[in-house]
């Protein structure tokens, strides 16, 4: 049962991402690509999280943890470089 | 297979499920609502609760049917929770500065600009710095 959730759960991730990514192409406004990246991070560590369950293997919640850090970071630098024109002043 | 095994199956695959839902939920709101300030309630409450249901799926998945105890989970689940409000609030400012400086091409919110502060403070995005604050820390 376990295995036809983790595809169910993929499927929807994979169109998540497409949604994601329709966002980011069309825009209209920087803001719309900064969330619609910053909601691309947060669906790539669900995806890494479901990979793991799917292997039966821990090791891959390093990496999502990593990955949730850096898409933080990542999303208040673009953040703060349209609000100052700088990221670190 | 025992019957807490088919409980510990069907409760990780009801939280993978309704995880991978929300995410999806959240993202069909970040492409389906008309404008920005309304399109950042997806990704920030949605998509976090979807990634936070996974998180609990797994947690179940490695203690119930693997066997071993592992807390990662909850710790990136902790760590969203704690970052997702402050990004969605970047991303807001950012919005706010660039209709206040004319550069977004977009109509306004539903709800319109949100009212000025009391007193005469302002948006932390905007220009004009109050008495002795400096412009940029890089000018000083």
């Amino acid at each position: 049962m376990i295995g036809y959730a983790v595809i169910f759960g993929f499927a929807c991730l994979a169109l998540a991402l497409a949604l994601n990514l329709w966002r980011l192409l069309k825009g209209p406004s920087v803001g719309d690509r900064i969330a619609a990246l910053d909601t691309m991070v947060i669906n790539a560590i669900a995806v890494i999280v479901l990979i793991g369950i799917a292997k039966a293997n821990d090791t891959y919640f390093e990496a999502a943890l990593l990955l949730a850090m850096v898409g933080f970071v990542g999303t208040v630098a673009y953040c703060k470089f349209m609000l100052r024109g700088d990221i670190v002043e | 297979m025992t019957d807490l095994g088919i409980l510990a199956e069907i409760a990780t695959s009801v939280m993978i499920v309704l995880g991978a839902g929300f995410a999806l939920v959240g993202s069909w709101g970040l492409v389906r609502l008309p404008t920005l300030m309304e399109r950042l309630h997806g990704p920030t409450k949605a998509t976090t609760l979807g990634l936070g249901g996974m998180l609990v799926g797994s947690v179940l998945f490695f203690q119930l049917d693997q066997g071993k105890w592992s807390a990662h989970e909850l710790l990136i689940s902790l760590f969203l929770f704690i970052t997702a409000p402050i990004a969605a609030n970047m991303i807001a400012k950012v919005h706010l500065h660039r209709l206040r400086a004319r550069e977004a091409n977009e109509a306004e919110s539903a709800a319109g600009i949100p009212p000025a502060p009391p007193g005469d403070a302002d948006w932390a995005t905007f220009e004009a710095p109050r008495d002795g604050t400096p412009v940029t820390t890089s000018e000083g």
